[in-house]
């Protein structure tokens, strides 16, 4: 992991741009992915259930890797005023993006699983299934506890006259190792998610 | 480092809220992986209501926590704790919709309608204070 550079006074000294925290015009894309879901469940349509499982999973662990594997790592070796741009220019989306994969991979992909009757305890891979919701769950709990909060406290704390740089820096350093913990996780919910589908 | 307003606000102590309510998460998502582990089969309901009340319990303890810290940022508790809400009882009532939807009735129902409003009351709380701890209380 990159060593990550702690933020001086100056790095905030200059224009800054305006740190939104929730991009208000892209909820309305949540909500027709979100009514889409809905959708998919109450009809127990095939396609539509693997096409939000498959295509909300492979973007949540493809960004996940990316993330934690080679932007995190880039964004603690940046200089300070370019780490600031481009955080509070992403973090807002991600924001709004994650929760909504989060939210169409694992209703989805529960839903499609119980119509497969892959839930049932004769299920020849129940072990690995399980094994998915224990590498979710601690994924989860991770993002939820600790990555979250400290996207969401870096985004307040940008929208300061003064942001405090040691803070910013504290908190950035939690984001960047959380990521890149939740990214390697993601190398195990690809292996688990090939075994089932290919058995 | 920047000069601060109130750096005895934003440097102080507080308690553990943040650590408790990371407790109550891991409760509930153990509970939700026995509970999805065992459907669509009976779920043994003890360790799940252990579980649950365990969860609850903690959450209790943490609202006292928070409702003693003198000098809080109030107003950025509200505001992000208040969307926060919004947001997460959305997602719970997929969840809630999705059990009633695969026919998951009684007491199972109950204890997993009560896991998710323990959750999505704690996310809130959890996030509001971990932006109010270091919000100004007088802005």
């Amino acid at each position: 992991m990159a060593s990550i550079a702690e933020p001086t006074p100056q790095a905030f000294s200059g224009a800054r741009p305006r740190v939104t925290i929730v991009p208000l015009r892209l909820l309305p894309v949540v909500v027709v992915v979100i009514v889409g879901m809905v959708v998919a469940i109450a009809t127990n349509s095939l396609w539509a259930l693997d096409f939000y499982h498959v295509v909300g999973g492979g973007l949540w662990t493809g960004i996940d890797l990316f993330l934690g594997l080679v932007l995190g790592p880039i964004i603690g070796s940046m200089s300070i005023p370019a780490r600031v741009e481009l955080t509070s220019r992403l973090m807002p989306k991600l924001l709004l993006i994650m929760p909504t994969l989060v939210t169409m991979t694992l209703g989805a992909g529960f839903q499609l699983a119980r119509k497969l009757g892959n839930l049932s305890a004769s299920y020849p891979n129940h072990g690995w299934l399980v094994a998915s919701y224990i590498v979710v769950g601690v994924m989860a709990t991770i993002a939820l506890g600790l990555l979250e909060p400290a996207n969401i406290a870096v985004l307040f704390e940008l929208r300061k006259p003064e942001p405090n740089g040691a803070r910013i820096g504290r908190l950035m350093k939690v984001f960047i190792y959380t990521s890149g913990i939740t990214g390697l996780m993601q190398i195990a919910t690809l292996v688990i998610m090939t075994k089932l589908a290919s058995s | 480092m920047a000069t601060h307003p109130h750096p005895q606000v934003a440097e102080r102590e507080l308690p553990p809220i943040q650590q408790i309510a990371i407790a109550v998460l891991v409760l509930i998502v153990i509970g939700g992986i026995y509970t999805a582990a065992h459907l669509p089969r009976h779920v043994p309901q003890a360790p799940t209501i252990t579980l649950l009340a365990l969860a609850a319990v903690l959450l209790g303890v943490n609202f006292v926590l928070l409702s003693r810290i003198e000098n809080f940022a109030w107003d950025a508790f509200r505001l992000v704790a208040g969307w926060v809400l919004v947001a997460y009882i959305v997602i719970a009532g997929m969840l809630e919709y999705v059990f009633v939807y695969d026919d998951t009735r009684g007491t199972q129902l109950l204890i997993l309608t009560l896991m998710l409003l323990v959750f999505a009351v704690n996310i809130p709380l959890l996030l509001g204070f971990s932006v109010a701890r270091f919000q100004d209380p007088a802005e």
